[in-house]
């Protein structure tokens, strides 16, 4: 009871809001829906975010060795000791394999670097699958299927078949999904490719994997690092591509300057190679924090509005307590205390409800789908969200309730009382 | 110490809306401690202009006013609320209680503000101050379930609840019957006689005028006899 004094104002803040209860609880009711929508959409929004990039980073490395084939030419070379002016017309570009030279040894020098997680090499080219008369283009790629399985989690890729298969028999290939729609094989089925050389040679399809990634699952297959070597007619140190895995992902830029750097060759790390899906990202999350705000600032609006009529209505109240002895900040502070205890009250009622939708959207099962393993919507229970809803709550509540108390201080007693 | 309760000098006053109009000119007067003042005059010779100068809640006039001895004019808001809050009690002619609140709890808000007593403590005098106006037994009963005369009282026990030094009356009885009217005459009385507190009241009622201990007559703006 000592408390009293300071608690006069608290006290006559409760019983205006308990007196008027249907209008306290509209009130209230505006900042829960604003809150929970809020936490709903921005947990929502980013855990589908946050799936799309597991998707995107399990099925790409985060960063990709390879020589890439430029149009270089050098018929201009054999004039350059010439006095006389030239004109080339045309020039073709020289013989060049995108061979990685010494790619076994970069390979062992960047697996023991610190932050790799695991790497490997692959023999990739593009190829023509024959289905009948009909041509599809897609990759070939000879891999160490084992080391591949840890970096790329393909066991779980898998829909039908076995990936220890492949290494029972040599002229086996996984081949995607999609690829193997398109030929209309299954699993033990024979299917025929054509290197860019023109040579012809039969697969066995060993299993057929999905990753969710159509770019993959429509044109890729795994064969063993000895039969595409075998397939292009190249030699057994032949490599064209070195995948890294990184303890940490968003070292990935770094690492790709610095073996760029050392070894010539291009390093492209998985911002650059999946810019598309990272500036959807950050669509998806300016769109969700500016739906989420404008729905707070609403709810605000409307707390502003209620407090405002609230105060006209109390005009002869405030009056009779600025005449009694409380000065204009304790009438301010009555007002501020209410808009204050709807926003917390609405506020934690709407983490609540928030968090009661977003279970429930992580309930609602996804559409059954080949290529992507998801049972359910992705959905996000972050902490960081939840303390963003309340504090963005209580702000935009004491806002809203700020101005029309400042007016509620300003009231002339005189000016009521006397009519 | 003084005798005084009240010192005006000077006092003048103007509306400017829509024209200018001396509402007050130049007014001077004491009033002493312990004693049941009536203000007097026709509608519009300015009385509730001047009670509301006295009270402190009207700041905007020329002269100085001092109350128990202490120059007011040109103190700040919450200082004069603060005053108010301790020094002086107010009844209304509309009574004036927050409909929200219990009787008792109109009665003990100023009292919370002061913060001088616990909440016991004010709740147990809140308690006698209702009994002096006979309205014990309405304590708990919501403000606004009250009749007129019921109201008027409670906001009576109010006006005593800091144990002012000066009360102060804007037609209190105004809106009352003969029988309430003069309980709330007789209360007055009291206090000023038995509690030595200061009353000061703005009336018609030539009845209670004829009771107190001194008339206040205005006319015009200004004080034509003080008896």
């Amino acid at each position: 009871m000592r408390l009293f004094k300071k608690s006069v104002n608290l006290d006559i803040a409760l019983t205006h809001l308990l007196s008027k209860k249907k209008q306290t609880f509209v009130a209230m009711m505006g900042v829960t829906f604003g809150i929970s929508m809020f936490i709903t959409m921005i947990s929502f929004m980013t855990g589908v975010n946050e799936f799309m990039m597991e998707l995107t980073l399990d099925g790409s490395p985060h960063v990709k060795i390879y020589h890439p084939i430029e149009n270089k030419t050098v018929a201009m070379d054999s004039f350059a000791a010439s006095a006389r002016m030239t004109v080339l017309h045309h020039p073709k570009p020289k013989n060049e394999l995108p061979k990685l030279k010494d790619g076994h040894i970069i390979l062992e020098e960047i697996s023991s670097l610190p932050e790799v997680s695991g790497a490997l090499s692959q023999v990739s080219s593009q190829v023509f699958y024959n289905n009948g008369p009909v041509k599809f283009p897609g990759m070939v790629v000879g891999t160490d299927i084992l080391k591949e399985n840890e970096l790329y989690n393909l066991t779980e890729k898998m829909i039908e078949g076995n990936i220890t298969d492949l290494l029972t028999y040599q002229d086996g290939i996984l081949m995607g999904l999609g690829l193997a729609k398109k030929l209309g094989a299954s699993v033990g089925d024979r299917v025929s490719l054509t290197t860019p050389e023109g040579q012809t040679f039969f697969f066995r399809v060993m299993g057929i994997f999905a990753f969710g990634m159509g770019a993959i699952d429509d044109s890729r297959s795994y064969a063993s690092i000895s039969t595409v070597q075998k397939l292009l007619q190249v030699d057994p140190s032949y490599i064209t591509d070195i995948h890294i895995k990184m303890k940490d992902y968003n070292e990935a830029k770094n690492l790709g300057v610095r073996l760029e750097e050392s070894y010539g060759y291009k390093a492209e790390d998985w911002e650059t190679a999946n810019e598309a899906v990272l500036v959807g990202e950050i669509i998806r999350n300016t769109m969700t924090y500016v739906v989420s705000i404008t729905m707070l600032i609403v709810a605000g609006f409307g707390i502003y509005n209620i407090m405002n009529m609230n105060i006209i209505n109390k005009m002869r109240d405030i009056a009779i307590l600025k005449a009694t002895g409380f000065e204009g900040s304790d009438v301010s502070k009555i007002f501020l205390y209410q808009s204050m205890i709807i926003g917390c009250l609405g506020g934690i009622l709407g983490l609540l409800l928030g968090f009661i939708f977003s279970s429930g959207i992580n309930q609602v099962p996804f559409p059954q789908n080949d290529f992507i393993n998801i049972d359910t919507f992705p959905v996000n229970f972050k902490p960081f969200h939840y303390t963003l809803g309340i504090v963005f709550g209580v702000v935009t509540t004491l806002f809203a309730g700020w101005f029309p108390s400042r007016k509620a201080a300003k009231v002339d007693p005189v000016e009521i009382i006397r009519g | 110490m003084s005798t005084l309760a009240l010192k005006a000098n000077h006092i003048t006053k103007s509306f400017h809306d829509p024209v200018t109009f001396e509402v007050l000119k130049d007014i001077s007067f004491e009033i002493e401690k312990s004693k049941f003042y009536s203000i007097i005059g026709k509608s519009g010779c300015g009385k509730s202009t001047l009670l509301y100068i006295l009270s402190t809640m009207d700041t905007d006039y020329q002269g100085t006013l001092e109350l128990n001895g202490k120059v007011v004019t040109g103190q700040s808001q919450n200082e004069l609320a603060r005053f108010r809050n301790e020094h002086l009690g107010f009844v209304f002619q509309f009574h004036f209680l927050l409909p929200e609140f219990s009787v008792l709890k109109n009665i003990m808000l100023p009292a919370m503000r002061l913060g001088k007593y616990s909440g016991s403590e004010i709740e147990d005098r809140a308690y006698a101050k209702l009994k002096l106006v006979d309205m014990a037994e309405h304590a708990l009963k919501p403000a606004s379930k009250l009749s007129g005369g019921q109201q008027q009282r409670v906001a009576i026990a109010r006006a005593l609840i800091n144990d002012p030094s000066i009360i102060m009356g804007d037609e209190p009885t105004g809106n009352l019957d003969q029988n309430n009217s003069r309980s709330i005459v007789d209360i007055f009385m009291k206090l000023a006689h038995e509690n030595g507190q200061t009353i000061i009241t703005v009336t018609h009622d030539l009845d209670i005028a004829a009771q107190s201990d001194n008339v206040i007559e205005m006319m015009d703006g200004k004080i034509i006899s003080m008896t």
